[in-house]
């Protein structure tokens, strides 16, 4: 397996972390005590987690509305991302983003997005930065299945190929386009078959598994780094929650829902092969929960303490000031 | 016969009657369908992301009601090619945002086939969006970007202030043989109150003179009419008596209307839920200069949000949105 017992640890610490946040903003919106639309991550940690572990804090990433995730992974701090979304001056953007616009730059999360597909070309350019610049470092942009669809998706592929630029483009097939599902509105088998078009490697992984999708990714960033162009990587995995708070989900099936659910948790698998590895403590798994769920209990205390923006912030960050 | 409906539930069923009347109407756009009963396995539709536009694929079936890949370019650009060849189609582009991912096949093919093709071609096609801040969506699903679609030749741009107007104005807007931009302000969405059954036009161009005042004009359109009338009742209180025009269409705009209520009052208040320059407010305050210069009594005032993005936290949006007490503060300018 190749992970130290600290290493396995801190690898679940942070799927727990992104499992726990999101089931904390599913109570806390539920409850009213938050605003705005709220997408959860739930159920699709691995990739993350899985991809941000191959990542230096030099490298870039750029994400979607369902962002708190790869927030999470890249490092961005949990109690000012909390704080973010309580609409305080403490946010990790001061309160004037919100949950699709979580952003942290100096952790290299170039931002979630509320355009699907509109993190794309971003992130191409980041890759493009790194490339004319002679630096190190790689790009990552996460998207959906559905952004697949979108013309930002083609084109920034296109570009990327052309120009073989250090960016890998991690597709997370969770099965649905918001309540659509994938395979009514994307005409190929596999989202990996579109790589094709441009001339680009493509890897499938097991969204849920985090070991799958590490090594993997791993083998696309390394190329990347070595000027050897892009890939495409899908990772096939479900959504847990609905695609947002709120949404009942009356256009699944119930089955397939409870199937992914109940056996193929991607913090049940990991746990399970951590396990086998013998190097982890059978109690740390626990112990871990136990310290997430305490620093989510202080990040909404301290959220809900904090002061809120001051009026005056509305004109600010804007390149001039008008008076209406 | 009329019943309490939602703007929400007066526009489900106009495009119902719509598509009962007309073979050709058919609807499009991401989930308006939404999931559903695909596979026979039990699941049910969302029909639309806020629900509007649910039970039509049940009544019209997936031919006619028809759920698009997140692709908002292709699927305007699609709508615009059937409807120049035959169909009346009504496109929804869930959050009016998303212009920036669809807006060449409305900047330069809907606007422009009737007139560059020497008027040989039509183009009858209704473009649905959700306009407006007030939900904390945040910057990228709350703009007010009716000015875009306003600014441009041969697109109307129509804004409805109440369930009723919405079911009528939607109903001549499916019917209307020019592309038509059909903004659904979150501000009114959830509103609900009496709408007549039945199938009725609001004719497209038309301002609606909904308070009849003598000393001030409040033109309002979309969720700033309710800012207008709650104003006006302050107004009324301090002894001055304001008449609110309901614009409900952008483009055509109804100068007539505006510049026979400034005539009557001698003063001007526009206000405006979107951004000031290039503004519809800042329009009309041109159209009250230049046409009603003797009209006027006082400066023309023009209440809008700042120039700025629509902020996510709570209080900071509600200070973005223009409010009854800016319209207060405004008309006190005026002396």
């Amino acid at each position: 397996m190749g992970f130290t017992g600290p290493e396995l640890a801190e690898i679940y610490r942070r799927m727990r972390t992104i499992r726990s946040f999101e089931e904390k903003l599913h109570e806390l919106v539920s409850a009213g005590k938050i605003g705005g639309f709220m997408h959860l991550y739930a159920g699709q940690e691995a990739i993350a987690v899985g991809v941000c572990a191959q990542l230096t804090g030099a490298d870039i990433v750029g994400s979607t509305h369902r962002g708190h995730g790869h927030c999470i992974a890249k490092g961005v701090d949990v109690k000012a991302m909390m704080a973010e979304l309580f609409g305080r001056s403490t946010g990790t953007n001061r309160g004037k983003g919100g949950s699709m616009h979580i952003a942290d730059i100096e952790k290299g999360m170039l931002g979630a997005n509320g355009i699907v597909g509109g993190g794309i070309p971003l992130v191409t350019g980041a890759a493009l930065t790194a490339q004319v610049l002679g630096r190190e470092n790689v790009a990552v942009s996460f998207f959906g299945d559905g952004a697949t669809n979108q013309g930002q998706f083609h084109e920034s592929l296109t570009m990327a190929a052309n120009w073989e630029l250090p960016v890998v483009y991690v597709c997370e097939n969770n099965g649905f386009g918001e309540f659509t599902p994938t395979d009514f509105v994307v005409p190929v088998k596999d989202i990996a078959d579109r790589a094709s078009s441009y001339g680009m490697r493509a890897v499938i992984a097991d969204g849920m598994d985090f070991f799958d999708v590490y090594e993997k990714a791993g083998e696309a960033i390394e190329l990347a780094r070595k000027g050897e162009g892009p890939t495409l990587l899908e990772c096939k995995t479900y959504r847990f929650y609905g695609h947002y708070v709120g949404d009942q989900t009356p256009y699944r099936n119930k089955e397939e829902a409870e199937d992914w659910i109940q056996n193929r948790d991607p913090l049940d698998i990991f746990e399970t092969k951590a396990s086998e590895a013998g190097v982890v403590e059978p109690d740390e798994f626990r112990r871990i929960d136990g310290e997430v769920a305490a620093l989510l209990n202080e990040a909404v205390e301290e959220a809900e303490e904090a002061p809120l923006p001051s009026v005056a912030e509305v004109l600010t960050d804007v390149y001039v000031r008008y008076e209406g | 016969m009329s019943r309490i409906l939602s703007t929400g539930g007066a526009i489900n069923e106009a495009i119902a009657i719509a598509m009962r009347t007309d073979p050709t109407v058919i609807l499009m756009g991401e989930d308006v369908a939404g999931g559903g009963d695909r596979s026979k396995d039990g699941t049910e539709e969302m029909g639309g992301v806020l629900g509007t536009t649910r039970g039509l694929v049940g009544e019209f079936g997936m031919n006619r009601v028809r759920d698009t890949p997140i692709a908002e370019m292709g699927l305007i650009g699609t709508a615009v090619g059937a409807a120049a060849t035959g169909l009346r189609p009504i496109a929804e582009l869930m959050f009016m945002d998303f212009l920036g991912t669809s807006l060449d096949p409305l900047l330069n093919q809907a606007s422009k086939l009737r007139y560059m093709f020497g008027g040989k071609v039509k183009v009858p096609l209704t473009v649905r969006t959700v306009s407006g801040a007030g939900m904390q969506a945040a910057a990228q699903h709350s703009q007010s970007l009716y000015w875009i679609t306003t600014g441009i030749p041969g697109l109307k741009t129509i804004i409805p202030s109440n369930p009723v107007d919405a079911k009528g104005l939607l109903l001549a807007a499916i019917r209307d043989d020019d592309p038509v931009i059909f903004c659904e302000p979150k501000g009114i969405l959830n509103q609900s109150t009496e709408v007549p059954e039945g199938d009725y036009e609001i004719p497209l161009g038309k301002a609606n003179i909904v308070r009849e005042g003598s000393d001030v004009s409040l033109v309002a359109f979309g969720a700033t009419v309710r800012i207008a009338m709650k104003a006006a009742k302050a107004l009324e209180g301090a002894g001055t008596s304001a008449e609110v025009v309901d614009l409900r269409s952008l483009s055509p705009l109804d100068e007539e209307a505006i510049l026979t209520s400034l005539e009557k009052t001698g003063r001007m208040v526009i206000i405006d839920e979107s951004t000031p320059r290039c503004s519809i407010a800042r329009d009309i305050a041109a159209v009250c200069v230049d046409k009603g210069f003797d009209f006027l009594q006082a400066p023309v005032k023009c209440v809008t949000a700042p120039h700025t993005p629509v902020p996510f936290s709570e209080v900071l949006e509600q200070a973005f949105l223009p409010s009854a007490q800016d319209v207060l503060d405004s008309v006190g300018q005026m002396g």
